[in-house]
């Protein structure tokens, strides 16, 4: 199976700075893949070595096979990165007819893509009088242009309002939904916890987690505040072992699937324990994300 | 490369700066080869001087007038012309753009040459043509016959002009490249063309032997000198008749060849950031 993106021992200096470090990752065919990170972290470093862009010093870069100068490297991959750059004194038409020229595809698709991020009513307009938001979109336009089958979007909903994002998040879902394979590098983790089916977290030049969301978050646990603690912690070992029960701040962590709440409840209420309260918690993508860019950094 | 050319194209026409770039040259011309020295001719009280102020502006000069601006002035903005060209993604971050949508790098330097190159022909034939049009307007208000040079004339004139437009545009491609942007190279490129070329000629050549031989291979006074034996006026700033046409026209291409290669070397090597 050819995979859309491998890469293999990754690296690039700038003399003695290590931008990115040996980093292997791989993103499989339609899924929506989320590369994560800090600023600085590398991430567009590799986006841009994967693209050709930017020569690797060590290691390997594949898409769909092919190595970054290979002809038709990039036949089948839409992209932005880091941020849209047109043409500010062409109208946001003629900038897409100057990528489809470049690319090679033709000017037939350009309607649709126009109407896919919203911005046909303005796209007789010159780039330069754009907002920030169209220009993202625009940029999210051109990206689209081949009708790609991998999609690498570099924080695409950089300048975007919560509408906006919005619209984003719902094209991207639609794509990934249609089977466009989509690498997708945002540091805003709500948005790549929604959408995305895996992760890479890259921290310091280096991939320091890779698996799916749900994976990467773990199981879900119960939190129980209930008096006296003593007691609930005794009860609630004796029913679910010592090493699933956790003390922490004032309550109990207990590793127990959400759906024996209740279970748990009748037992600690019969054990003569007062609980006041009992919720299903789940660690979010961005505490995660926290945990493992704070041991790096 | 015809993708890239194409594309090239677009950004080219519609880009205002263009065609700033080609009526400055074309009314920079107008006004210093025909409208000034009519002026002077009208006010002049006769005599040999004046004749020859005549004669010079008359259709059979058109070739030597049209070209003889570019081994300075003229090439001062086909400087400006190649770095805006080759250079014009440095300004807006449009190198990934470009590049992200699967051309070569060679292929996008390619076009952007074919361009530049489309572009000053374009700008030399409008100089012909205004040239024309004004020449024959003189002759006309002097009473003066209508003599053309002859078609092979023109086409030397037009071959000569072409080739020293493009060295110069490829020597602001080059600038462009290698600094990375756009003002700092059009701002040495102005300062080589402008000062450096005229301090050398004017100052530095009489007084040392070494820096009046080494100008017979810098390319201003080559196209100096390949604009002279076209028939250049002699008066005109940066006309010399150092070398021969056929040294100037050898090293002028090797100019050309040079400087597209250097660039073309670093495009191909460097990182796009």
């Amino acid at each position: 199976m050819t995979l859309p993106v491998e890469t293999e021992g990754l690296t690039k200096r700038y003399g003695h700075v290590t931008a990115v470090d040996g980093i292997s990752l791989t993103v499989r065919p339609g899924e929506v893949y989320g590369f994560l990170g800090p600023n600085g972290a590398g991430k567009t470093t590799t986006l841009r070595m994967l693209l050709g862009l930017v020569r690797p010093t060590a290691g390997s870069a594949r898409i769909f096979g092919e190595a970054p100068g290979a002809p038709g490297h990039l036949a089948s991959v839409g992209a932005l990165i880091e941020g849209p750059g047109f043409y500010p004194y062409l109208s946001g038409r003629d900038n897409l007819r100057v990528v489809a020229r470049y690319s090679g595809t033709g000017e037939v698709r350009i309607d649709t893509v126009l109407d896919l991020v919203d911005l046909r009513d303005r796209a007789g307009d010159k780039f330069g009088t754009y907002s920030m938001g169209m220009k993202q979109r625009l940029g999210v336009a051109a990206a689209l242009l081949k009708d790609p089958r991998l999609l690498i979007l570099d924080e695409p909903t950089n300048g975007l309002d919560p509408a906006g994002m919005a619209d984003m998040r719902t094209l991207v879902r639609r794509l990934g939904t249609a089977g466009t394979t989509i690498m997708l590098s945002s540091h805003l983790l709500g948005e790549v916890q929604q959408i995305c089916d895996r992760v890479g977290v890259v921290a310091g030049g280096r991939l320091v987690a890779e698996s799916t969301v749900a994976q990467l978050r773990g199981q879900a646990t119960l939190r129980v505040v209930a008096e006296p603690l003593e007691h609930a912690t005794a009860r609630a070992r004796a029913l679910l072992g010592a090493d699933r029960v956790r003390v922490r701040d004032g309550g109990l962590d207990l590793a127990v699937e959400p759906e024996k709440a209740a279970w748990v409840n009748a037992e600690l209420v019969d054990a003569g324990v007062a609980v006041s309260e009992l919720r299903v918690r789940e660690r979010t993508l961005e505490e995660v994300f926290l945990e493992l860019t704070n041991d790096v950094g | 490369m015809w993708g890239s050319f194409r594309a090239e194209t677009i950004k080219a026409v519609k880009r205002p700066a263009t065609w700033l770039l080609a009526a400055i040259g074309w009314i920079l011309s107008l006004i210093f080869t025909y409208l000034v020295p009519y002026a002077g001719y009208v006010g002049d009280t006769g005599g040999p001087t004046s004749d020859r102020l005549l004669s010079d502006m008359l259709p059979a000069n058109l070739v030597g007038n049209s070209i003889a601006g570019l081994p300075v002035f003229y090439g001062a903005i086909m400087i400006i012309l190649g770095v805006l060209v080759v250079g014009g993604e440095y300004g807006w971050g449009t190198w990934k753009t470009v590049l992200v949508q699967g051309p070569s790098r060679m292929a996008v330097f390619g076009g952007k040459l074919a361009v530049l190159a489309v572009t000053t022909l374009g700008v030399l034939l409008g100089t012909f043509a205004l040239g024309a049009v004004a020449s024959v307007a003189i002759a006309a208000a002097e009473s003066q016959p209508v003599h053309w040079p002859g078609l092979a004339d023109l086409v030397t004139g037009v071959g000569a002009g072409w080739l020293i437009a493009m060295m110069w545009g490829a020597f602001g491609g080059l600038l462009a490249v290698a600094l990375r942007g756009v003002a700092l190279a059009v701002g040495l490129g102005l300062v080589w063309a402008l000062a450096v070329q005229n301090l050398l000629a004017g100052i530095a050549a009489p007084l040392l032997d070494w820096v009046a031989q080494m100008q017979k291979g810098l390319p201003g006074p080559n196209a100096g000198s390949l604009v002279a034996t076209l028939g250049a006026p002699a008066d005109t700033p940066g006309v010399d008749a150092l070398v021969g046409s056929g040294q100037a026209t050898l090293v002028l291409a090797v100019y050309l060849v040079a400087f597209a290669a250097v660039s073309a070397g670093l495009l191909r090597r460097r990182d796009v950031l």
